[in-house]
This record gives C-alpha cells, structure tokens and sequence, in this order.
C-alpha cells in the first residue's frame, strides 16, 4: 500500500461548478505560451482533481478529436464533474479572463501600431513567434520514434505535409483528409497485421 | 488589401467552422491555412497584421487558441473577435463534448491508436509549415532570421519561458533591430 507516494491516490472533487470555473481562470492565467503544463501541475499534483493516468488519458482523447486540445480538455474535465453545466464552467473560465486582456492588449496596440517604435517591436515578437512554433515542431519530432508506424514513413509524412502546406501552399483540408486520411487508413492495416 | 463588408460576415465565420474540425493536433496547426485565406485569398489583412496578431496572443497568458479572436479582432473590431471565436469553438466543443464519453471506453482500440498514430507526424509537420508561414516575411531581413534561429535554439535547448523571450524581441524590435 504505497498511497500519497505519487501525489493523492484518490482524487478529490471540485467543490462546485464555480470552483470548475476559478480553477480554470487561474491555471489559464498562468499559461504563457501554451496552458497544458501548467495544467498538470494545477489539476493533478495540486488539487488532486484528476490522477495522473486519468489526465493522460482525457488529454489522449482530447489530441485525437479535432479543435485544440487544452479547450477539448478543459471541457471533458468540467463534464466529468458536473455534466455540461462543469462543462460550460470549466470552457469559460479558460476563455473569459484571457480573452479579455489579448483584446486589451489587441486594442491598445491598434492605437500604437503606425508608431515606427510598434512596428519595429511587433516585429520583433512576430520573429520570436515564429521561431516558438518552429520550436515546438522540433521538440514534438522525437516522439515519432514511440510512433507503432515505421520511422521513415513519419518523417516522410511530416516533411510531405510542411511542403505541401507550408511551400506550396495547398488547402489544408486536401492535406489533412487525404495525407492524413490515407496515413491513418495505412496505421490500420499496419496494426492489424501486428497483432 | 480589400476591405471587410457586411457581405463578409458569413464567410468568416464560416472559415473558422471549418477550421475548428480541421484543427488536429492544436488550433496552431491550422496559421497556414487561415493565412493563406484571410491574407493571400481575401485581402482583408496584410503580413504584417497577421503576424502582429499571433505575436500578441503569444505574449499573453492563455490557450494558444487566441490567436483565433484576436485576428478577427484586426479584421472588424470585437464582433469579428467574437464571430471568429465562436466559429472556432462550436463545432470542436460540441464534438469533444458527445466524444469523449465514448471514446474514454475505445481509447484502445484499433480505429482510435490508428488514428493517433497517422496524424501525429501530419501535425508535426503543420506546426513546421505555421512556422514557415510566419518566417517568409520578416526572414528577408538578416536581423530577423538570425532572431528566428536564436529564439528555436533557446527553447530547444533551454527552459526560458516564452513570454520573456517575447519581451526580449518586442524590446529588440523596438530598439530598431529587426
């Protein structure tokens, strides 16, 4: 009986709807560049809503459905607790707040942006913007290496949808439903003849 | 540049409807294919505009989905926000809503790891080609691209957080080095 070793063996519950809604404020408040870490930390090892394997799994489902994952997460995690009522709370309480100070920020910006001063600092953070999503692609690519398909075949699939989209510039409809659509049919027939 | 009309609503809105399903692997991966749309297609923003509006959802603390209302936001004021988050949002939480209960019991059958497994690299190499799309314009310029490849070292390599990397190329910028 090894329970409080990694962080609470049960997990706790929300008080109510509107602790659902606080809860996601904060930890959407502390989320620069990306709210899925903080995510963890907040619901996992400091309020204990959610085991470990139970946030790796909401987050799991949460990548395959389309729409980003933190939105789908947040919703699946207020559903759980109290229906589409948590739901909503949960949903809104990642929005609202941050919501709020982009377009503040949005607003002011639009009054300073003919200043050569704005311009030249927008440029510079549209160049560091660029280079985190970069980032972000680089720091995902090794987890193909745990992918059940052939590495190759990743890599080729990865390099053929940047240059179809990002070089050519093709509708990422076409890509997604057909690279994607045939990558996803050929990790069906590649599984089933593993198993 | 062509100007936004009352004409135009539906088809925002509409765009981002379509983005919202398209989006797999995080609303990101999607920056090519709304650029392509509301800049090279439509007209209704300019390079500069889009790039500014994902810089500023970058910089402020929230999902990275906010990027979404804050280029609605540049092209017609806080109804094209709202019209653009709300097409971003409708269609995804609606389905993640009636999905997950179903899927959290097949998580682990062939259908669902099939399709993990077949979009992880296509998202791979969407959030590559966002990058791409966001580096063409500014990466003319030395200064920029040396800004670019400085900012992929630091968070490969290091834990920096983003928002002070932000800061850091909002003050170089502004310092006239880009």
């Amino acid at each position: 009986l090894n329970d409080g070793v990694e962080g609470p063996a049960l997990s706790a519950a929300p008080r109510s709807a509107a602790a659902l809604f606080w809860a996601f404020t904060s930890l959407a408040l502390q989320g620069f560049g990306g709210v899925l870490p903080v995510a963890q930390r907040e619901l996992v090892e400091k309020r204990g809503w959610l085991t470990r394997e139970e946030f790796a799994e909401t987050l799991s489902i949460g990548q395959v459905l389309p729409g980003p994952n933190v939105v789908n997460m947040s919703l699946m995690i207020g559903d759980r607790f109290f229906g589409w009522r948590g739901a909503l709370c949960a949903l809104a309480g990642m929005l609202v707040a941050p919501l709020a100070i982009v377009l503040t920020l949005a607003a002011l910006y639009t009054r300073i942006a003919s200043t050569p001063m704005a311009a030249g600092a927008i440029r510079g953070m549209g160049a560091v913007a660029a280079g985190l999503i970069f980032a972000m692609a680089i720091k995902l690519a090794p987890t193909l290496k745990k992918n059940p398909l052939p590495l190759a075949l990743c890599a080729a699939a990865a390099f053929a949808t940047w240059a179809l989209v990002g070089g050519w510039r093709v509708p990422l409809a076409w890509v997604v439903l057909g690279l994607g659509g045939a990558m996803v049919v050929f990790a069906a027939w590649w599984l089933r003849q593993k198993t | 540049m062509s100007a936004f009309t009352s004409a135009d609503w539906l088809p925002l809105f509409a765009h981002f409807l379509a983005m919202s399903m398209l989006a797999i692997g995080g609303a990101l991966a999607t920056t090519p294919e709304i650029h392509r749309y509301l800049v090279e297609q439509r007209g209704w923003l300019n390079d500069t505009q889009f790039s500014a509006s994902i810089a500023l959802a970058q910089a402020a603390p929230g999902p990275n989905l906010l990027f979404v209302p804050v280029l609605g936001h540049a092209i017609a004021g806080l109804p094209g926000a709202l019209v653009a988050l709300a097409g971003m949002l409708i269609p995804s939480t609606t389905l993640a809503f009636f999905a997950s209960r179903w899927g959290r019991k097949r998580r682990q059958t062939l259908g669902v790891r099939a399709f993990v497994a077949g979009m992880a690299p296509v998202t791979i190499g969407l959030l590559a080609a966002a990058g791409t799309v966001l580096a063409a314009p500014l990466a003319t310029h030395w200064s920029a691209a040396l800004l670019i490849v400085v900012t992929i070292v630091a968070s490969v390599k290091t834990k920096i957080s983003p928002v002070w990397m932000i800061a850091i190329g909002a003050i170089v910028g502004a310092a006239g080095g880009v």
